[in-house]
């Protein structure tokens, strides 16, 4: 009988469902495409829980794993493994493309089956780039991964959506380039074997190191994105569907976070102990600049985006004070993260599929006519300003603990989004949500219906349970950031 | 017993949730029912905890773990001892009055069921604050009872005002949040613990700990901890400079300002400096920028509410300027004084309010005590209730506020705080300067010439029931608290061991008889007398009075009405600075640097390069992934040939 393993079954299994999906065809059959679709995201997702009931949170090794040769010659490997850092970011993906097909339910009404094909390829690929432990695999999934959301902004997309797709795309590619070259000197450093394992032991000089870092940062920093290289994410954001800004948003921009911890961190344990003050410096910078940036948006995604790129700096503050508080503080936060800017972008999609506009000052007064969409969309702005009691608090809460035990001043600094992330979340909020209805666009907005009710309950529901009790998502991490630590601790000069 | 600390805030998330979620279909009978429901049990639950504790009980321990990270186990957890057990019951009480109020207040609203659900919510939080026995859900409490706080100020939501307040409120307070979150986490690195127990124990062993500030500056450790936990009180309990919120927040109604932004949450500082009374006495820095901050609180804003008009704002002065009083209670370190009249203030204040709230109904919004005038007649109830507050707020004996505001004024005379003297001089002008807006107040609202409206004239008439029976309840607590509490809190039996004692003050023995007797030839009560006597000159006998002197002093006047222009200073500083500094990062760092010049100036180049290899360029992506995947494998094999 053909054995299957795990991982393979949670990457390929929406893969082949995505071409299914592909292959129903035409506009007539969407409906038996978008059932198709929810089944195998469904399944996807369930399938994946198995990783979480027979995950054993005692060790700090590989676990799952799957190991075959693949491309001989090369000494390329098919080298499938998961440890707790990677784990709770594959159920994230899982579980949030269940959300996306669910919310592009009605609302795609051209090309479905091409658009829930799209998402469900994209989530197998995704989830390849968090088991990959053979680094031309991880490479190809990366790069895979980048195609179904360039056609996702590219077809589905508003406006200037061509614009954005190719921003996109070239930004992103020209930075994994450089991770490829530093891919290709470790396989000779490590005596031809391309294991990111591997890597890891192998000693290196400063001077490598150092360049190493620099290359897999290009392709990293502009993935999370970290300053100066984020302005892609705002335009691709504003163009891309809902469902896409999502996904984008809530995984894509993790993929970068995660490179940091699987490659730089352990593979040049040296240069990112020498480059910490620059990448903290970065870190900071984003925290606070992009929140002044963040209050000026007018438009909601833009600002919803920006507000990510602040958020995503606690994560690669939280990786380079090099302390558990903050390393468990930063991949909580990106798993945080991952529902409340996606439960956000959905919020937008929901006033964007009923007004076909972006813009706050278009708004106001929406609580009078949506009062149970008010609910949630003040409850996830909420969790996004770090209000206790919601996943937010979680991970700026042990990043906070962590940078003080580090620099008090840093504590400081990112202390900041305290007032300022409220600032401009809430702000929003009070415009668009709150207030008198003015306009008749608004006057006839009808409330959220039980399919939008029904995801954004979902979304809600997690970013509550994780507030309230994180213990179960730190619990998995603890071993694997342990050893993380440790082994960035020791030099490898 | 530890079934029922649990259950004494559940209940009330219980009723909250169920009445948020299912507010519709449960009906306002029903919505009100049940909240008020669970607020009673949670109240005769928490009498009966207070009973037991008075009996010696004490309880610490944990509910569950929250999270463990870095071999920190931070949980939630609870510690119950007098001084939880005076707040649960203060809490409770307060909150159950305003339960029973709100139906006639509220009576009309179409939020109704939303705002028993909130109240309820509210409660909910404030007993989680009190009884937390950690850090982490002190600021759980904290930063729920400010969501609260936010959500109800902003209750009505199309008012433009309500939601400019809501903002500013919960703003200026996370701005005292960030320095309460920088105390935690100082006390984490310098403690490596969250848990009262094991912080308070260890605290004198880290006493002299310090470390280096800007330009080598020796700072202790602890009253680095100290001054970033007090910021977070600043914030909380309205403490100039980050005071500016609280009489914003009267934009919500009344009930709440009655409850939040006069008995409870507005005091959590105050309960939590008395809290960390281990700390504070360990730095007397700290002790005596508490003490200084809340002497200039207690004056400023006492002036300020001699000048306004709004029915509402002048409590709301009044609450600031009662909040100075206790917060220089503590920076003398009279923690259980503070406390003492943190209780008789949450009653009678709360009294002040609703009662403040009643003549707001009875005449159908209006809140201009111009426009008011001659009501004892009509509303005699909410007269004479309102009288007793005053009374007791002015410190007039026997009522409550007399004896815990010379309790403070006492204290603070001997204390050796740095400061103390000061202090001493703006506690016992304060008591002037009190009882003059206070009897303004109830000269300008219940006595004199009629100046009410047409409309008014005919309609005002004293409140129902459900209004008039929770002034009456709290009318009672007004007048005895004082004189049953002071003995034991001055004995130190009140609050034992939960708070530092008062020792080397001199005051421990005294009882309410002394008290009372000591009053006639000390000058605090001559002073409050003087004040109302001079507010009778001027808002009864000789109306013009007021306006010939306010004209005269001018300056002063405009300083007072533009609230010494702080306000002002903020928006402009901080809501239009901020706006524009993010407007020019935008526009200079994001878009012409980054973007035009970088991004498309690297594109255009790129362009104009690529017109060479134009005949490559298809355009379609697949061809490019292709072209990437044969580079991919041109590249290794050079390499692997090489």
């Amino acid at each position: 009988m053909l054995q299957i393993e795990l991982l393979s079954l949670v990457i390929w299994f929406p893969i082949v469902g995505g071409i299914l999906v592909l292959a129903t065809g035409g506009e007539q059959n969407a409906p038996v495409a978008r059932k198709l679709a929810l089944g195998f995201s469904v399944a996807t997702f369930v399938l994946s829980l198995s990783l979480y009931t027979g995950f054993d949170n005692t060790t700090a090794a590989m676990q799952f794993v799957e190991r075959k040769a693949w491309i001989d010659l090369l000494h390329i490997e098919y080298y499938l493994g998961v440890d707790g850092i990677s784990m709770p970011l594959i159920l994230l993906t899982t579980f949030l493309t269940v959300v996306v097909v669910i919310a592009g339910w009605e609302v795609i009404q051209q090309r479905t089956a091409q658009y829930m094909a799209a998402f469900l390829i994209m989530e197998g690929l995704m989830i390849g780039v968090f088991c990959a432990l053979d680094a031309i695999l991880f490479y190809l999934f990366w790069e895979a991964m980048l195609v179904p959301m360039y056609l996702i902004i590219g077809i589905w997309g508003g406006t200037n959506r061509v614009y954005a797709a190719i921003k996109f795309f070239l930004y992103t590619l020209l930075g994994s380039l450089l991770m490829l070259v530093g891919f290709i000197y470790l396989y000779f450093a490590a005596g031809s074997t391309f294991s990111i394992l591997e890597f890891h032991q192998v000693a290196l000089g400063r001077n490598t190191q150092i360049l190493l870092f620099l290359a897999f940062l290009s392709a990293f920093a502009v993935k999370v994105p970290m300053i100066p290289v984020h302005t892609w994410l705002p335009d691709a954001h504003v163009e891309a569907p809902t469902g896409g800004s999502v996904i984008l948003a809530a995984i894509m921009l993790k993929m970068g976070a995660y490179g940091f911890l699987r490659i730089s961190l352990p593979v040049v344990p040296d240069a990112s102990h020498e480059l910490a003050g620059l990448m903290i410096a970065l870190s900071l910078v984003a925290v606070v600049y992009i929140a002044f940036v963040t209050l000026v948006q007018r438009d909601m995604k833009k600002l919803i985006a920006y507000s990510s790129i602040s958020h995503m700096g606690f994560v690669t503050l939280g990786f380079f004070i090099f302390n558990v508080h903050g390393m468990e503080g930063a991949i909580t936060q990106m798993v945080s993260h991952g529902f409340i800017s996606g439960a956000l972008f959905l919020c937008v999609g929901v006033l964007y599929d009923r007004l076909h506009s972006r813009e706050i000052g278009d708004y106001g007064g929406v609580a009078n006519r949506m009062p149970k969409f008010a609910l949630f969309m003040v409850l996830f702005a909420l969790a996004n300003a770090g209000l206790p009691g919601t996943s937010g608090f979680v991970g700026e809460f042990l990043v906070i603990l962590g940078s003080f035990q580090a620099n008090g001043w840093y504590a400081l600094a990112a202390g900041t989004t305290l007032v300022l992330g409220a600032a401009y979340t809430l702000w929003m909020v009070k415009r668009v949500v709150f207030g008198a209805v003015e306009k008749k666009e608004v006057a006839d907005l009808r409330d959220i219906e039980l399919r939008e009710t029904f995801f954004l309950s979902l979304l809600a529901l997690c970013v509550l349970v994780i507030g309230v009790w994180p213990f179960p998502l730190l619990e998995v991490m603890h071993v694997s950031v342990e050893n993380l630590l440790q082994h960035t601790a020791v030099s490898k000069l | 017993m530890e079934t029922v600390y649990l259950l004494i805030p559940l209940v009330c998330l219980a009723a909250a949730v169920l009445v948020g979620l299912a507010g519709q279909w449960l009906g306002r009978r029903a919505a009100h029912s049940i909240t008020i429901g669970a607020v009673a049990m949670a109240f005769v639950l928490s009498v009966v905890v207070a009973v037991e504790v008075a009996g010696g009980q004490r309880f610490d321990g944990s509910v569950y773990i929250w999270a463990v990270s870095d071999g920190i186990q931070f949980e939630i957890g609870f510690l119950i001892d007098q001084l939880s057990a005076v707040m649960m019951v203060v809490v409770t009480f307060v909150s159950l009055m305003v339960h029973v109020y709100t139906i006639g207040y509220m009576h009309d609203d179409p939020g109704y069921t939303r705002f028993f659900s909130y109240i309820s919510l509210f409660t909910f939080a404030m007993l989680m604050l009190v009884m937390s026995n950690n850090f982490l859900q002190l600021f759980f409490g904290w930063e729920a009872v400010g969501l609260l706080s936010y959500l109800l100020i902003g209750f009505w939501f199309e008012r433009e005002s309500a939601n400019f307040a809501s903002l500013k409120a919960f703003l200026v307070n996370r701005v005292g949040d960030l320095g309460f979150l920088l105390g935690i986490a100082a006390i984490l690195y310098v403690f490596g613990s969250l848990d009262y127990a094991a912080v308070f124990a260890s605290a004198p062993q880290h006493a002299t700990e310090t470390m280096t500030g800007i330009l080598g500056s020796q700072w202790r450790w602890l009253t680095i901890i100290c001054l970033l936990l007090f910021v977070g009180a600043m914030g909380k309990s309205a403490q100039v400079p980050l005071h500016v919120w609280l009489p914003d927040s009267m934009e919500g109604p009344t009930p709440i300002s009655a409850l939040i932004h006069a008995a409870t949450m507005v005091t959590a500082g105050i309960f939590m400096v008395a809290r960390m009374s281990p700390l504070f006495e360990l730095s007397q820095t700290a002790l005596s920028v508490v003490l200084i901050i809340g002497a200039v609180t207690t004056i400023s804003m006492a002036l300020i509410a001699l000048v306004q008009n709004d029915i509402k704002r002048v409590v709301a002065y009044s609450t600031l300027s009662q909040l100075g009083y206790m917060t220089v209670a503590l920076g003398a370190s009279a923690y259980s004084i503070a406390i003492f009249h943190l209780a008789t203030h949450a009653f009678f204040k709360a009294l002040l309010f609703l009662a403040a709230g009643s003549v707001i109904i009875a005449l159908h919004h209006e809140q201009d005590m111009r426009r008011m005038g001659a009501l004892w007649k009509r509303m005699p109830v909410t007269y004479l209730t309102a009288l007793i507050g005053t009374l007791a707020l002015v410190g007039i004996p026997p009522f409550a506020g007399f004896f815990s505001k010379d309790a403070i004024i006492e204290a603070v005379a001997l204390s050796h705080t740095p400061g103390a003297k000061f202090a001493y001089v703006v506690v016992v002008a304060g008591v002037f300067v009190t009882a003059l807006y206070s009897f303004r107040l109830i000269f300008m609202v219940f006595h004199g010439p009629s100046r009410l409206s047409e409309d008014n004239r005919k309609h005002a008439r004293e409140s129902p029931w459900v209004v008039t029976v929770p002034l009456i309840l709290l009318a009672i607590p007004s007048v005895l608290a004082g004189l049953v509490l002071v003995g034991p809190t001055l004995s130190g039996h009140l609050f034992g061991e939960s708070v530092m004692p008062i020792d080397g003050h001199g005051i421990n023995g005294y009882g309410a008889t002394d008290m009372l007797v000591h009053a006639w030839v000390s000058l605090p009560l001559w002073l409050a007398i003087a004040g109302i006597a001079v507010a009778w000159i001027l808002y009864l006998r000789s109306p013009h009075a007021a306006s010939r002197i306010a004209n005269r002093f001018r300056l002063l006047h405009e300083i007072l009405i533009r609230k010494y222009g702080v306000d002002e200073l903020y928006e402009r500083v901080f809501a239009d600075g901020g706006q524009a500094l993010g407007r020019t990062l935008w526009k200079f760092g994001d878009r012409l640097i980054i973007d035009d010049t970088l991004v498309n100036g690297t594109a255009k180049l790129v362009g104009r390069l690529s017109g060479v290899v134009r005949s490559l360029q298809t355009g379609y992506v697949y061809h490019y992934a292709f072209a990437m995947i044969i580079g991919l494998v041109a590249l290794m094999s050079w390499f692997l040939w090489t």
